[in-house]
């Protein structure tokens, strides 16, 4: 992975903003931003605390050439989704797919930061409805809370039991799932190979051999 | 009126035993008042949703939805993809928007379907089960249909992101949408006026940032309650979830006394048509709208 990172930055030299212009989903934007400061406003996860920076910083640090500042923030990692900043930027910057384009380019070189918890979601998410072509919700809910180990995953499926109860008593969370039953494509070999084939041309694309 | 067609994309937690199963329940018991017929997708996959985003990458995720564009293409022609979900209708539109904008991808796309035995062509129109009963049907044909009016009931519409940002429903404002209060009327019920109505509730990362998930849903609920609403009522199954299931544990962090009922405005719809509690999915309910059940028995 780290030579993935040292790939890129050969490549790209000092040129960051051509970097992220070139490897991130929708980086070709960065240059548009004007500086104004209505995504940081607007970004839920600023209202809390806990975000290091928005996105208007990200794009400000991507310019100044910060690239490890950029690459190792949780700020993206934070994005929610919600697609606020996205509809409000007077630029029509696509914000949102950039704060994941970042994030996934800085998973993808081994930059990411450690134990990042929406990132080991991601994984988990992606893994678990590729597997079977569909969400399996008991083995994802599993996986999920003992990331960190067993005792803290016990200790987190202890405050999550009684949501989980909740959802099982209302016939919404099927234990059976847990056994290896549970929901599934018919065309599952079709879809991994579809599958396998998109990663290679998106690696290909990227000039990203690995 | 004429029968009105669709293909149907339940998604994952739709399913029979899934979290929103109950969702599922009541769209069925609607349509059927409404003489809507949707035909699942054929061997439809998850689309990958949008925090799949790190270990998906670009390329995948769009051939998650554009599989189940070649099966709808191919097993029902010419009808318009309806989704229940506003994640899964999110994703699949924001796929059909970027194929359509990029050849490459499109003819990346393709080269990978051609792996599953598959071609696309064209995309058919991606659409929410909201956008079906506003534009096709419109609020005066869904009102005809009401035997049984929710009055009395105070509800406030969580509207929430996906259904309204970024595409949000046609003439329809980001930062004021109407549509969900219109529903609620519709069916006879007060909709509250409150000030968290397209808050987002943390969406996925409720998951894996709870603490700064379950701050937000706290306000939203708590506005929901200030507003006289007795109930929440949403879109989303995320939605829904979200603000249904953690109500308990924010209720020991902040010493709060939530016990809001969340429900999807499908399942007032079956109430106010004459339907059961069955029929409306009431039994899937964590925190039991007894004001429904009630309402129902009568
Ligand atoms: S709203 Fe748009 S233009 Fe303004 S700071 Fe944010 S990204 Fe830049
Ligand atoms: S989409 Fe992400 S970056 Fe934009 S406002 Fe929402 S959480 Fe913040
Ligand atoms: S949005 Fe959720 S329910 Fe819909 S297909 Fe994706 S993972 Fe499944
Ligand atoms: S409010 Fe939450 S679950 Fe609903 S659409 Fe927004 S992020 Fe998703």
């Amino acid at each position: 992975m780290s030579d993935m990172n040292q790939q890129m930055t050969a490549k790209y030299k000092n040129n960051f903003l051509k970097e992220i212009e070139e490897q991130a989903e929708m980086g070709d934007w960065v240059k548009m931003c004007m500086q104004c400061g209505v995504c940081s406003g607007s970004c839920p996860t600023n209202f809390h605390p806990g975000w290091d920076h928005p996105p208007q910083e990200i794009f400000m640090l991507i310019r100044a050439g910060k690239r490890d500042e950029v690459l190792n923030s949780q700020s993206m990692w934070m994005c929610t989704s919600c697609y606020n900043c996205y509809v409000r930027c007077p630029r029509k910057i696509p914000i949102t797919h950039i704060m994941h384009g970042i994030a996934e380019y800085a998973y993808r070189i081994g930059r990411a930061p450690k134990n990042q918890p929406t990132l080991h979601l991601s994984q988990t998410f992606w893994n678990n409805c590729t597997k079977n072509g569909r969400v399996n919700e008991v083995q994802l809910t599993q996986t999920l809370y003992f990331k960190d180990g067993i005792a803290d995953g016990i200790k987190k499926a202890m405050a999550m039991q009684a949501a989980a109860l909740g959802l099982v008593k209302a016939g919404r969370l099927n234990p059976m799932e847990a056994l290896g039953g549970g929901h599934k494509c018919k065309d599952i070999k079709g879809i991994h190979a579809m599958l396998a084939k998109a990663k290679e041309l998106e690696a290909k694309r990227k000039g990203r051999t690995a | 009126m004429a029968k009105k067609e669709y293909a149907f994309y339940p998604g994952c937690s739709s399913q029979k035993g899934a979290s929103a199963s109950n969702y599922l329940v009541s769209v069925e018991s609607m349509c059927q008042s409404l003489d809507i017929k949707m035909t699942q997708i054929p061997d439809w996959n998850c689309c990958g949703a949008s925090v799949s985003y790190a270990e998906a990458g670009e390329l995948p995720r769009h051939v998650m939805n554009a599989r189940n564009f070649a099966l709808s293409e191919q097993n029902l022609p010419e009808r318009d993809i309806v989704a229940t979900c506003a994640a899964c209708w999110l994703g699949a539109r924001e796929s059909k928007e970027r194929l359509e904008h990029s050849s490459v991808l499109m003819t990346d796309t393709n080269t990978a379907l051609k792996e599953a035995g598959l071609n696309l062509k064209v995309i058919p129109e991606v659409r929410h089960m909201v956008e079906v009963l506003i534009e096709d049907l419109g609020y005066e044909e869904l009102a005809s249909h009401v035997k049984k009016p929710l009055e009395g009931m105070k509800i406030a519409g969580y509207v929430g992101c996906q259904t309204n940002r970024p595409f949000g429903i046609l003439g329809e404002s980001f930062e004021n949408p109407m549509y969900l209060d219109k529903l609620i009327e519709t069916v006879g019920a007060e909709a509250t006026k409150y000030d968290q109505k397209v808050t987002c509730c943390g969406g996925a990362l409720a998951f894996s940032e709870p603490e700064k998930a379950q701050a937000q849903i706290k306000d939203i609920i708590e506005s929901a309650y200030d507003s006289g609403a007795e109930m929440l009522v949403t879109p989303c199954p995320l939605c829904q979830a979200n603000t249904e299931v953690y109500q308990g544990q924010i209720n020991k962090k902040y010493g709060t006394k939530f016990n809001m009922p969340v429900l999807y405005y499908s399942q007032l719809m079956v109430l106010a048509y004459g339907g059961s509690a069955k029929d409306a999915g009431l039994n899937g309910q964590v925190i039991r709208a007894r004001t429904l059940e009630e309402f129902a028995s009568k």
